[in-house]
């Protein structure tokens, strides 16, 4: 195990590089607490307010779009060698944030979809967006009631989910537990990440 | 007296006059994970209010735009303008290199390697 959150409130001042993962899944799924659990620093929380202008900087037609909606963001971070850090956003991924969801999903590097067994219809919408848009994504059950799982496949059939797509279970509150589901996106993003010297060949 | 309520409508209300609307070429170059410092002796003088804290909250060290908005409670898009007028006057500095980007897979192994480390 590695060491415990320190509430340190800056980072360490070799850190240069900072990846961030989107934790996304329906309402009180447990995100917060996934987040929480790998996080070094006491979850922090901000808010977003969608506008068309405050999404797109330079957008000229921003001024049109005055519709807003506030969406939760809670996020942590893991400080994962000397020089480099993990944030982890937890936010719904439903289509209807699209625009803030676009703006954070820029540059991440991939999604953890936390899931529940007794509504899974409720990530359909989430997985489907992800697919839209073609970022590599893992389905973590989070299991906090010790639920009775059905098989795999059954699973799978149920998530309707791509072969090579990682579906794992996972307990959001325990940190071995959090980090493994986290462990499976990053080997699965790995596994689908484009050899840089193709064209060496 | 006034609802309690209004006081929590007041602070939303005042992020959007602190930006202003202005554009900002800076601003397009910054994510909410970029990491940011307050430049060696940065000062705050001449700032307004909003600027202020966020030069002194970023002088004890390194942060991302999005731990800034949080622990001063605005807005990440107004954050995001605030850290561009502060790096434009050169009271902030960008730790990370440029704009945010999907990691490569040397990044993507070290990555898993800290992870691993974790368990």
């Amino acid at each position: 195990m590695g060491s415990e959150p320190s509430g340190e409130v800056y980072l360490a001042p070799t850190v240069r590089t900072a990846v961030k993962v989107l934790v996304l899944g329906p309402f009180a799924v447990g995100k917060s607490t996934f987040v929480g659990t790998l996080s070094e620093i006491p979850p922090l929380y901000t808010e977003e307010t969608i506008t068309r202008t405050g999404a797109v900087a330079d957008d000229p037609h921003g001024i049109s779009g005055k519709t807003t909606t506030t969406v939760a963001l809670d996020f942590g971070r893991r400080t994962l060698n000397d020089r480099l850090v993990l944030y982890m956003f937890g936010t719904p991924g439903q289509r209807r944030f699209l625009s803030l969801w676009e703006d954070l999903a820029y540059g991440s590097l991939g999604a953890l979809v936390l899931a529940d067994i007794a509504r899974i219809e409720e990530s359909f919408e989430i997985i489907g967006v992800l697919e839209e848009r073609g970022m590599p994504y893992a389905v973590a059950i989070n299991d906090f009631r010790n639920a009775e799982m059905p098989p795999d496949e059954e699973l799978r059939e149920a998530f309707d989910l791509l072969p090579e797509v990682p579906l794992v279970t996972c307990d959001a509150r325990e940190r071995d537990s959090a980090a493994r589901a986290m462990i499976s996106l990053v080997e699965h993003v790995l596994s689908v990440c484009p050899q840089q010297s193709q064209e060496s060949a | 007296m006034s609802p309690p309520r209004r006081r929590d409508r007041e602070a939303l209300v005042r992020p959007y006059l602190i930006t202003g609307g202005r554009a900002h070429p800076t601003v397009g170059s910054l994510g909410i994970t970029t990491l940011v410092r307050a430049a060696p002796e940065a000062e705050s003088l001449g700032l307004g209010p909003e600027h202020r804290r966020v030069v002194r909250l970023c002088s004890g060290g390194a942060l991302s735009v999005a731990e800034i908005a949080a622990r001063l409670e605005l807005p990440a898009s107004v954050t995001r303008v605030i850290v561009a007028d502060l790096l434009d006057e050169n009271r902030l500095q960008v730790l990370s290199s440029g704009r945010e980007q999907a990691p490569d897979r040397e990044l993507l192994q070290e990555v898993l390697d800290g992870l691993r480390a974790l368990r």
